[in-house]
């Protein structure tokens, strides 16, 4: 047989790490949002904010200070320039929040600015976006919708799919948009109902005892707050495209966990361990050489976006490799450990067969 | 699960037919005799790939309802007279409603059978009683509001068209959004965006209206002015070239418009100055003719797109349907000014809600890009798979490449675009494919340390994996199907690209790569080691 990573034999206590999981976890959210709230809120990028972008590309060598310099005069709102890629390549950002002056308008100023000011440089306009307000919170809203939906679908499935129990995933999702049906009537923001949804999904996992779903949807919810906090650590921008990789890193963060859910339900049908920790901590064991190989894998993929892809997809690729990292750690050392809590469920469900 | 014949067989005729897809696209395949015999269908390249401009524009419906319900007035106004009922001339008013009012009380009851017979999209909306006349205000009835909603749209769809086929762009893609009242237009491969979104972007709405000289500018840009009076710019060319904008008042109702034009055509006048000499329709001439000669003496502004480029005396009636818009005008703002007004002008403003333009070197690094960051990535998947599962990492290499194949085919299959996101989603599907083999070698490794014969191990590694890997999956694929239906443009090819990965890495994973190790193991049933 070929090479090994993880022994086969591997036994690692991961439920008894899990009190220092909890604890690193909940520094990282707690991190993650005190950033947030001190910032204000997550930075959004002009896909949400509105706003318009101009990347430059000079032929000549010029630094970030003299395009500044350049266009300082010209009036533009919330001038930012950025710098991206090598500082060789001479390629920048140029950031605008005005939404109210017309896109072309700006774009020719920055254009004929450049083309004035910096004549031997010799600028090409390789891409503008302009996103006027309304579109942007139109995208804003239909962002935190697919976010919501994600949620709600996931949660579905996999009350339905884990526990086979079709009939409380129906509840479940009859509760679900009930609930945010009527808190929806009463005129909350989006953002608002997304932590409903969550809340309640919470809420009726707990009260249906549907304890897999439960964690799952724990260690989804924890890899995609860490992931904010992480960019909003990193001052990142929120953009179509990280939205994209949240939802990504959903689907993907849920697929380590079911893994490692479908071994637990496996080992408790077969298995002669004695204590649910036991199974636990044995299913994670047995799944773990292939939890990494394939986390490592897209990891190495995703890598090489960041590195080769170029700066449109730059960010993207960060969320994704945060996301994939953070999955993988959850479904290890937060998803499957909340089932110990919530164990009652899970052997009324499917007694331990060993001790019978 | 035995027969192996059937299914090699059928792995071949979707490899084939994955291919016969995916190398009409490569460009040394296009050249060769073997494009004949092969389906004539590429990959469609995103606009962030190829270069181009993607616009959102959004009509101005207030304005469209309150142009029509000016024009809806004068008519109801001409129709009354003949039937020897006299109306002052209606007002336009907020809201999107007009007032009118009916100078002879006893005419009352002829003039609302008027209304209804005539102008049934019209709705009595107030009536009151003021200084011996009756006072209408009218508005459209909502199913007329929706109607001529629609018929805005849909004629301003036609003018961008008409306009962007005058300038030539190759395969235009014009979209409506119906209920948002927005208008979404990709032009793929242009050279030279700037001009191109000018024309698109210029309303080239043109009216005729009626200089208020009732009023003063400078009071009225103090806020006081009549109702149905409106301050408004007059433009005037510097000599740098700059604008000069001066107040003028303009009375509200709109006389005429662009649409009563039937060509429009650049001319030079006596000091080389260019103007743009237009002809109105035989609908248009009569109006036109009608107003100047009632006003004659008085000025007459000629406004495009909000702003006033002249606003001469009327000396004369002018008959024959022809005049000219002067202004100051450099040589090329006439040709463009011209084109938009033969290709028709926009039956309201459009506002550029949107714009998203990708010059084409930045479209060709990033497909460099792309395609770099891909052969890395899968590079080094592929070794790697080899070092640690040896012959079995061989088969995941080439059930992976089959997948990129049939992932590739199945975008060219279905129409769907590529997008920078899409090639990530490519990427990101080479280290989800392998996931599934992955899953299966772990599983067979587990079940040969157990002590089982390969052939056993095999068969439970592959039927256990199995149902993980579909389970697995579906949650990804349940995401991207969101994100398909709530992303935009490039984030949609990278759901499709996601979907399509996954969906077709579940197939070769599962099915293709079984087909070598059964093959293995038939040929070798008592075989006591695997390659894994």
């Amino acid at each position: 047989m070929g090479l090994h990573f993880i022994r086969p034999d591997t036994k690692i206590d991961f439920v008894g790490f899990r009190h220092v999981a909890y604890f690193v976890s909940a520094a990282l959210i707690l991190l993650g949002l005190a950033s947030l709230v001190l910032k204000g809120g997550p930075r959004y990028g002009i896909d949400f904010a509105g706003g318009i972008i101009v990347q430059v590309k000079f032929e000549q060598k010029t630094d970030m200070v003299q395009v500044r310099q350049a266009l300082e005069d010209q009036n533009l709102p919330g001038l930012v320039v950025q710098q991206i890629g090598a500082p060789d390549d001479s390629e920048y950002l140029v950031r605008t929040s005005s939404s109210e002056v017309s896109s072309e308008d700006v774009r020719t100023s920055i254009s004929e600015t450049l083309a004035r000011k910096l004549p031997q440089a010799k600028g090409e306009i390789r891409r503008i976006e302009m996103v006027g307000p309304k579109v942007g919170a139109d995208l804003r809203s239909k962002a935190l919708e697919a976010m919501y939906y994600a949620i709600l679908l996931i949660a579905i499935y996999i009350s339905g799919r884990f526990e086979q129990r079709w009939t409380a995933a129906g509840i479940m999702a009859g509760g679900l948009f009930l609930g945010i049906a009527g808190l929806q009537f009463l005129g909350l923001s989006t953002s608002w109902l997304i932590v409903a949804a969550m809340v309640i999904t919470l809420g009726l996992c707990l009260y249906l005892r549907l304890t897999y779903a439960l964690g799952a949807v724990v260690a989804l919810i924890h890899d995609v707050l860490i992931t904010v906090g992480v960019f909003s650590l990193l001052n990142k921008e929120f953009d179509l495209t990280v939205i994209a990789a949240l939802l990504t890193i959903i689907g993907y963060s849920l697929n380590d966990t079911i893994i490692v859910f479908d071994r637990i339900r496996e080992t408790l049908r077969y298995g002669k361990e004695t204590s649910f920790a036991q199974v636990i901590n044995n299913s994670i064991n047995q799944t773990l050489s292939r939890t990494i190989l394939t986390s490592g894998l897209t990891m190495i993929v995703v890598v090489c976006l960041y590195i080769l892809g170029g700066s449109v997809i730059h960010d993207f690729a960060l969320a994704l490799m945060v996301g994939i990292f953070v999955g993988t750690y959850s479904s290890i050392f937060v998803a499957s450990p909340i089932l110990l809590h919530f164990q009652r469920g899970i052997q009324a469900e499917a007694p331990v067969k060993a001790k019978a | 699960m035995k027969k192996l014949n059937w299914r090699v067989a059928l792995t071949l005729l979707v490899l084939v037919f994955g291919a016969a897809y995916v190398l009409p696209s490569i460009p040394a395949v296009q050249n060769s005799p073997l494009a004949r015999i092969l389906p004539d269908r590429r990959i469609n390249l995103g606009l962030d790939l190829k270069g181009g401009i993607h616009l959102t524009l959004g009509v101005d419906m207030k304005k469209a309802l309150e142009n029509s319900l000016s024009i809806a007035g004068d008519d109801l106004r001409n129709a009354s007279r003949e039937e020897e009922i006299v109306v002052l001339k209606p007002t336009l008013l907020p809201g999107e409603r007009i007032e009118l009012a009916l100078l002879t009380v006893d005419k009352e009851q002829a003039f609302e059978d008027l209304l209804k017979k005539q102008f049934k999209q019209l709705r009595v909306d107030g009536k009151e009683s003021r200084e011996g006349r009756v006072v209408y205000t009218l508005a459209y009835t909502p199913d007329y509001v929706k109607q001529l909603t629609r018929l805005t749209l849909d004629q301003a769809v036609k003018t961008i068209r008409n306009r962007i086929d005058e300038f030539g762009v190759a395969e235009p893609d014009i979209r409506k959004q119906q209920d948002e009242n927005r208008i979404q237009v990709q032009l793929p491969g242009l050279q030279d965006p700037e001009r191109a979104i000018k024309i698109i972007g210029k309303t080239a709405h043109l009216e005729f209206r009626m200089v208020d000289e009732t009023v003063d500018p400078e009071q009225a840009k103090k806020g006081v002015m009549p109702p149905g009076a409106e301050l408004s710019v007059l433009l005037h060319r510097n000599k740098d070239g700059g604008y000069l904008e001066k107040p003028i008042v303009l009375k509200k109702e709109v006389v005429l418009t662009g649409e009563a034009i039937s060509d429009a055509q650049v001319h030079f006048g006596n000091y080389g100055e260019p103007y743009v000499g237009i002809a109105f329709n035989p609908r248009g001439a009569r109006t036109f003719e009608r107003l100047t000669g009632e006003n004659v003496k008085k000025r007459m502004a000629i406004v495009l797109d909000g702003k006033v480029y002249s606003a001469p005396v009327i000396q004369e009636k002018i008959a024959g349907g022809k005049a000219s818009i002067t202004g100051s005008f450099t040589p090329e703002e006439a040709a463009d000014l011209a084109v938009v007004l033969r290709a028709g002008s926009l039956p309201a403003p459009v506002n550029v809600l949107e714009q998203r333009t990708v010059g084409p070197s930045l479209g060709q690094e990033s497909i460099d890009k792309g395609i770099v960051s891909t052969l890395v990535g899968g590079a080094l998947i592929i070794l790697f798979m080899i070092a640690y599962y040896g012959l079995s990492g061989l088969v995941a290499d080439v059930v992976l490449m089959m997948n990129i194949v049939l992932t590739l085919a199945g975008l060219v299959l279905f129409g769907a675009t590529l997008t920078l996101p899409g090639i990530a989603g490519i990427i990101l599907t080479i280290g989800m494919a392998v996931d599934a083999n992955v899953l299966i070698y772990e599983r067979i490794r587990e079940e040969i340390r157990k002590g089982l014969s390969v052939a056993a191990a095999v068969d439970l590694g592959f039927d256990r994996a199995t149902l993980t890997i579909v389970d697995a999956n579906l949650t990804s694929v349940l995401t991207a199907a969101i994100l398909y239906q709530f992303g935009t443009g490039p984030i949609r090819g990278f759901a499709v690209t996601l979907i399509l990965g996954i969906l077709t890495s579940m197939f070769t994973a599962i099915f293709v790569s079984r087909i070598f190790f059964d093959w293995y193991v038939k040929r070798r049933p008592e075989a006591a080691t695997l390659s894994i």
